[in-house]
C-alpha cells in the first residue's frame, strides 16, 4: 500500500495493464511526448514506446473509430479524450457502432475498448472544459459507464475496464486528480464493474452518488451528523449498469433517498436511480425521493461567480437532507 | 529600395495592392494584437486573468487576412488565436479585456465562455465554442445564407492545421465546393496542435493541397509577411464575392509562445528551436520593411508603440474595474423567448 493521488492511481493502472498485456495500447491527443494535458500518461511513452502510446491527430471520431477497429481485431485500446466535452465527435462511433457490435453480430464480435476522459467543473473552464457527459452514455445499452471516486477504485476499476470485453467509458473528475488521495495497493487487483459500495453507514437517509460528488456527500454527512441526521453514503462507482441491489438495500433501511450528481438534473443518472427506488422500494419510503444536481443550463459558465452559483456542493446536500429528514 | 531579404520593398508593396496608409494601419493592428497577447499572458501569470491563448507569431496572418475583408459587411468565424482578426473586424482593446476578465459587459459571451472564445453579433463575428473544427461547416452555412439572401457578403473561417484533422473540416469544405459558396477557409499552420507536430496530423503536411479534392483552389503563403497574406486573401475574397466559390488559404506561421497559459512548451520543444523561431518574428520583419519603404522611422515607431501600450493599459484598467456578471443571471437565457 502507498498513498497516492487519484491521477497516480490511474497512471499505475495503465502502466500495469500495458506491462501485463501486449494487446493493450493507448491513443489520444498530447498523450505521448507531453504525457497528456493533465499528465496522466506521463512516462508511459518512455516505458512502452511510440507504437503503444500513440499521439493521435486532432480527430475524436477518427481515434475512436480506429480503436473500435483495432478492438475488433484483437487489441485492447484505451483512448484518452482530452476533455469529456470533446467526446461528441466520437458519439456515432461509440453509440452506433461500439455499443451494438456484440448484439448485431449475434455475439461474433466484441469490442474490448476503454474510453477515458476527464470530466467535471470547478476549474474555470466553462462551457467546454467542465461538463459531465455520463448520462448520454448511460442511456445506451451495450456501453458500461464507470466514474470512480477514490484512487483505490480508479486503479482497480480501470484494470477491470481494460480486461472487460465490452466498451467501457471511464470518467475521471479533473478536480479529483490532485486533490483526492488514498491508499492504493502496489500490484494487481481489480474492482468489479457494476458494484456499488457503502462509504459511510447511516440509518436515516441515503445519499447516493458517484465520482467527486461522493466526497461532497461525505462532507455533508459529517455536518449533518452533528445535527443528529445520520446519513448513509452509497458510492455507485458504475453508473451503467447500476448496482440496484446495493442502493435498494440502503434505501429500504433508511426510508429516505437523495441522489447527488454534478451533471444537470433532467435525464441524469439520478432520474434512473429515482425510478428504480420508486418501483422497488416504494413501500419503504418515508419521504419523496430527491435529487441534488446542477441546474438545467448548458454546462457551467466561465466567470467564477457564475460557475459558483451553479456548482452543486455540500451546502446544497445539507439543505436537501434537512428538508427530507423534516418531511 | 531593397529590404534586408533582398526583395524590392516598393515592388512588394505595390504588388500587394496596399498603399502606405493601409500598410501602416496593418502594422498598428499587429502591434496592438501583440501588446494584448503579451499583457494577457502577464495577467495570467499574476493570477488576475485565468486563461489565455497567445497569438504571438500569428499577427501578420490574422491581421492582413481580415484586412482583405469588407469589415462592415463580411463575416468572420474565428478561433481562439484570431485576436488580430478580431481587432481588424472592430473589436476594441477594451472589449477584448472585458472578455479576458470575464466581465458582464464582455460582448463575446458576458463572461459565460473562457477568454478568447470570440463572438460579436454586431460586428459579424460568428460565435465559437471550444470544440475545434465545428466552426468550419458552420462557416459554409453562414456563406450559404449569404448566397441565398443575395447579401454579397464573404465569410472567412479561421482554424489551425490540427483542427483541420476533424471530420468537420472535410464536411464543411465539401459542401462549400459543391455549392460554390462565398467562403474563405483560412488555415493557420503553425506546425503544432498543442504538443502534436503537423507530421502526426497527416502524412501530407501541406494542408492547402486538400482543396483539390473538393474542387476549388488551395494555396500556401508565407504567413509571416502581411503583404503576401493580404494579396492572397484579397484574391480569394474577390473570387468568393464574384460567385466563383471558395478558396483554402494556408498561412505558415510560428507559435512563439506555449499553446496556452496551461501549457509548458518546453516539455516538447527545445529552447534552441524556440530561440531560432524568434528570429522570424513577423513584427520586426514588417517594421524593417516599413522603415525601408520610408513609411516608418524610429521616432514614429515609438510614438505608435506608446499609443498602443496606453490603449491596452487603459483597457485593462477599465475591464478590471468593470462589474462581474450577476450570479442570478447564470440561470437565465437558456432558451430564446
Ligand atoms: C474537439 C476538440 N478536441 C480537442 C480540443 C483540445 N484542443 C484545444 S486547441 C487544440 C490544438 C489545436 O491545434 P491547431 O488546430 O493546430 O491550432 P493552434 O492551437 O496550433 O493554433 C486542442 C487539441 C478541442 N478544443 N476541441
Amino acid at each position: 500500500m502507498s498513498e497516492m493521488r487519484l491521477i497516480e492511481a490511474v497512471r499505475d493502472g495503465l502502466r500495469e495493464e500495458l506491462a501485463a498485456d501486449g494487446s493493450v495500447f493507448l491513443i489520444g491527443q498530447d498523450i505521448a511526448v507531453n504525457g497528456g494535458v493533465f499528465r496522466v500518461t506521463e512516462g508511459l511513452l518512455e516505458e512502452f514506446g511510440p507504437e503503444r502510446i500513440i499521439d493521435s491527430p486532432l480527430a475524436e471520431s477518427g481515434m475512436v473509430g480506429v480503436a473500435v477497429g483495432a478492438a475488433m481485431n484483437g487489441l485492447r485500446p484505451v483512448v484518452e479524450i482530452q476533455f469529456a466535452d470533446f467526446i461528441f465527435p466520437a458519439f456515432n462511433q461509440l453509440v452506433s457502432e461500439a455499443a451494438r457490435m456484440y448484439y448485431r453480430t449475434n455475439g461474433e464480435y466484441s469490442v474490448p475498448l476503454v474510453i477515458r476522459a476527464p470530466y467535471g467543473g470547478g476549474v474555470r473552464g466553462g462551457l467546454y472544459h467542465s461538463q459531465s457527459v455520463e448520462a448520454y452514455f448511460a442511456h445506451v445499452p451495450g456501453l458500461k459507464v464507470v466514474v470512480p471516486s477514490s484512487p483505490y477504485d480508479a486503479k482497480g476499476l480501470l484494470k477491470a475496464a481494460i480486461r472487460d470485453d465490452n466498451p467501457v467509458l471511464f470518467f475521471e473528475h479533473k478536480l479529483a486528480y490532485n486533490t483526492v488521495r488514498g491508499e492504493v495497493p502496489q500490484g494487481d487487483y481489480t474492482v468489479p464493474i457494476g458494484k456499488a459500495v457503502v462509504r459511510r453507514e447511516g440509518q436515516q437517509l441515503s445519499l447516493i452518488s458517484y465520482g467527486l460528488s461522493v466526497h461532497h456527500c461525505l462532507e455533508a454527512a459529517d455536518t449533518l451528523s452533528a445535527e443528529g441526521i445520520d446519513c448513509e453514503v452509497v458510492d455507485l462507482r458504475t453508473v451503467s449498469p447500476l448496482d440496484t441491489a446495493t442502493l435498494l438495500e440502503s434505501v429500504k433501511k433508511t426510508g429516505r433517498a437523495c441522489i447527488v450528481h454534478e451533471d444537470n438534473l433532467t435525464g441524469g443518472v439520478g432520474a434512473e436511480v429515482a425510478a428504480i427506488i420508486a418501483k422497488d422500494a416504494f413501500e419503504f419510503l418515508d419521504a419523496p425521493v430527491q435529487r441534488v444536481a446542477a441546474p438545467d443550463v448548458p454546462s457551467f459558465p466561465y466567470s467564477p461567480n457564475l460557475e459558483d452559483a451553479l456548482l452543486p456542493g455540500p451546502p446544497d446536500i445539507v439543505r436537501m437532507a434537512r428538508e427530507l429528514s423534516a418531511y | 529600395m531593397p529590404a534586408n531579404d533582398g526583395i524590392d520593398v516598393d515592388d512588394h508593396l505595390g504588388e500587394s495592392g496596399l498603399d502606405g496608409d493601409n500598410a501602416q494601419r496593418i502594422y498598428r493592428y499587429m502591434l496592438l494584437a501583440r501588446a494584448i497577447s503579451e499583457k494577457s499572458w502577464l495577467l495570467t501569470r499574476q493570477g488576475r486573468v485565468l486563461f489565455s491563448m497567445p497569438c504571438d507569431g500569428q499577427e501578420a496572418a490574422d491581421v492582413a487576412s481580415a484586412y482583405a475583408l469588407d469589415t462592415g459587411k463580411d463575416f468572420i468565424v474565428p478561433y481562439a488565436r484570431s485576436l488580430g482578426a478580431m481587432l481588424v473586424k472592430g473589436m476594441t482593446a477594451q472589449e477584448v479585456m472585458l472578455n479576458m476578465f470575464g466581465k458582464a459587459a464582455d460582448p463575446n459571451s458576458g463572461g459565460r465562455q473562457m477568454p478568447m472564445h470570440w463572438g460579436h453579433k454586431k460586428l459579424g463575428i460568428i460565435s465559437m465554442g471550444s470544440s475545434v473544427g465545428t466552426t468550419i461547416p458552420r462557416a459554409s452555412g453562414v456563406a450559404l445564407a449569404s448566397k441565398l439572401k443575395g447579401q454579397g457578403a464573404v465569410t472567412m473561417v479561421y482554424f489551425g492545421e490540427g483542427s483541420a484533422s476533424e471530420g468537420d473540416f472535410h464536411e464543411g469544405l465539401a459542401f462549400a465546393g459543391v455549392h460554390r459558396l462565398p467562403v474563405v477557409f483560412f488555415c493557420n499552420n503553425n506546425g503544432w496542435a498543442t504538443s502534436v507536430p503537423v507530421s502526426l496530423q497527416s502524412a501530407e503536411p501541406q494542408v492547402s493541397r486538400r482543396a483539390e479534392g473538393y474542387g476549388f483552389p488551395g494555396l500556401t503563403v508565407d504567413g509571416l509577411d502581411p503583404l503576401t497574406v493580404y494579396q492572397a486573401v484579397k484574391t480569394a475574397v474577390d473570387r468568393a464575392r464574384s460567385g466563383d466559390g471558395p478558396t483554402l488559404v494556408e498561412a505558415t506561421t510560428i507559435r512563439m509562445m506555449p499553446h496556452s497559459s496551461s501549457d509548458n512548451h518546453l516539455r516538447y520543444r527545445s529552447q534552441d528551436e524556440l530561440d531560432a523561431e524568434k528570429e522570424s518574428d513577423p513584427l520586426p520583419r514588417f517594421q524593417n520593411l516599413l522603415v525601408s519603404a520610408g513609411l516608418l522611422d524610429g521616432e514614429s515607431d515609438q510614438v505608435l508603440r506608446d499609443a498602443v501600450d496606453q490603449e491596452v493599459e487603459s483597457a485593462i484598467e477599465y475591464a478590471d474595474a468593470a462589474p462581474p456578471p450577476d450570479p442570478e443571471t447564470a440561470l437565465t437565457g437558456v432558451y430564446a423567448p
